[in-house]
């Protein structure tokens, strides 16, 4: 049965295809991937379907870590897309590589069982409330991204984090549409 | 097997200035001293991800041969690479380890499953274009050439043992002047 939604919650909706406007504006060359089931259908499913951005998908976070590393300096852009369990997972490749070496490592990042409309220190899950403070210890910027307002953050965030040579997360907070 | 520096001097014949080589731990320390050069990459920032950073410099520098001089251990650490780089196949990737059963930069310990571990299998399996070991350093250096002319992503497994003891001066390694001056020579051609 298909749950009806309020006019708050839609105009609250984020949509994939918004978000996948911006990472184009953003002249991002490579989306770097382990699926994420908050990202999964909006912006993996389509992202795959498309000639450019190049798609390489990886089989562990950190690697993506490494390989946006390498990409960084031959000047091409990329975005590693994952869930928050693999970037807790790549913490010492994000520490090493992004934060010591001053890289930009742009990521996206789903929050999983993150409840929408819910900021993620509130959330009342452990993996999701720990995902701000651990960013904020490393000095690790990042943006919540939302709903469809949000979306605008996205483009000026991987634009600093490359002309200012930093690593940036932005994190989904609910399944694009 | 091949002593590593007698092993790496055979290559570095073959190594041209516009070649990026990423070179891990021991081999890194060796390597550095045979072939000094600004397109030396060295700062890897944590264990096991050389050969990332090896995929992300070869798919946005295609016109550049990247050559990544990795550890057992190491792999072992991001055994993973071998499929994502099987699948993205760059043909300007050559992926070489060194395999001396051994942790060596941290006390010489074994590595898990020493002799057992079949390298050059897995690469084969993860779908490398071509797969080759070598023990024999005669034949190393008579197919080395050879080998670096063709496309890849191209694994060798190298076993090695120990050129012996080093000075691990850990800023020639990690130092931000080693990373300016890739960047700087990077950008210059």
């Amino acid at each position: 049965m298909q749950v009806e939604t309020s006019p708050a919650e839609r105009a609250a909706a984020l949509t994939g295809a918004n978000i996948i406007h911006e990472i184009l504006a953003s002249g991002v060359d490579f989306v770097v991937s382990v699926p994420d089931i908050t990202t999964s259908e909006g912006l993996l499913r389509e992202l795959a379907k498309m000639p450019k951005p190049r798609l390489i998908r990886v089989c562990k976070e950190d690697e993506g870590v490494g390989i946006c590393a390498g990409l960084a300096y031959t000047g091409k852009r990329a975005l590693l897309l994952i869930q928050q369990t693999g970037m807790l997972d790549s913490i010492n490749a994000i520490r090493g590589v992004a934060v010591e070496y001053a890289l930009p490592v742009c990521m996206m990042v789903g929050l999983l069982e993150k409840e929408p409309g819910v900021p993620p220190r509130q959330s009342k899950r452990y993996g999701v409330r720990i995902v701000e403070p651990i960013l904020d210890a490393m000095g690790i910027p990042y943006h919540e991204i939302e709903e469809d307002a949000d979306v605008g953050r996205i483009r000026p965030a991987i634009d600093e984090a490359y002309a200012g040579a930093h690593p940036v997360v932005l994190l989904i907070g609910r399944r694009p549409a | 097997m091949m002593k590593r520096d007698d092993c790496l001097k055979a290559l570095a014949r073959h190594v041209t200035d516009a070649d990026i080589v990423l070179p891990v731990y021991s081999t890194a320390f060796d390597w550095i001293d045979i072939r000094p050069s600004p397109l030396n990459y060295l700062s890897h920032g944590a264990m096991g991800l050389a050969s990332s950073h090896a995929l992300g410099l070869a798919l946005g520098r295609p016109d550049k041969r990247v050559i990544v001089l990795d550890g057992d251990g190491s792999l072992l650490m991001n055994l993973g690479t071998l499929v994502t780089i099987g699948e993205a196949a760059p043909p300007n990737l050559y992926h070489f380890v060194c395999e001396n059963g051994t942790y060596e930069a941290n006390g010489g310990h074994p590595i898990p499953g020493r002799g057992n571990v079949d390298f050059a299998g897995f690469a084969r399996s993860a779908g490398y274009r071509a797969v080759h070991a070598f023990s024999d350093l005669k034949n190393f250096e008579q197919q080395i050439g050879a080998l670096l002319a063709e496309p890849g992503p191209l694994f060798v497994d190298l076993k090695i043992v120990s050129s012996g003891a080093q000075e691990r001066d850990y800023s020639r390694i990690h130092g931000p002047h080693v990373r300016k001056a890739f960047r700087d020579a990077l950008g210059a051609g």
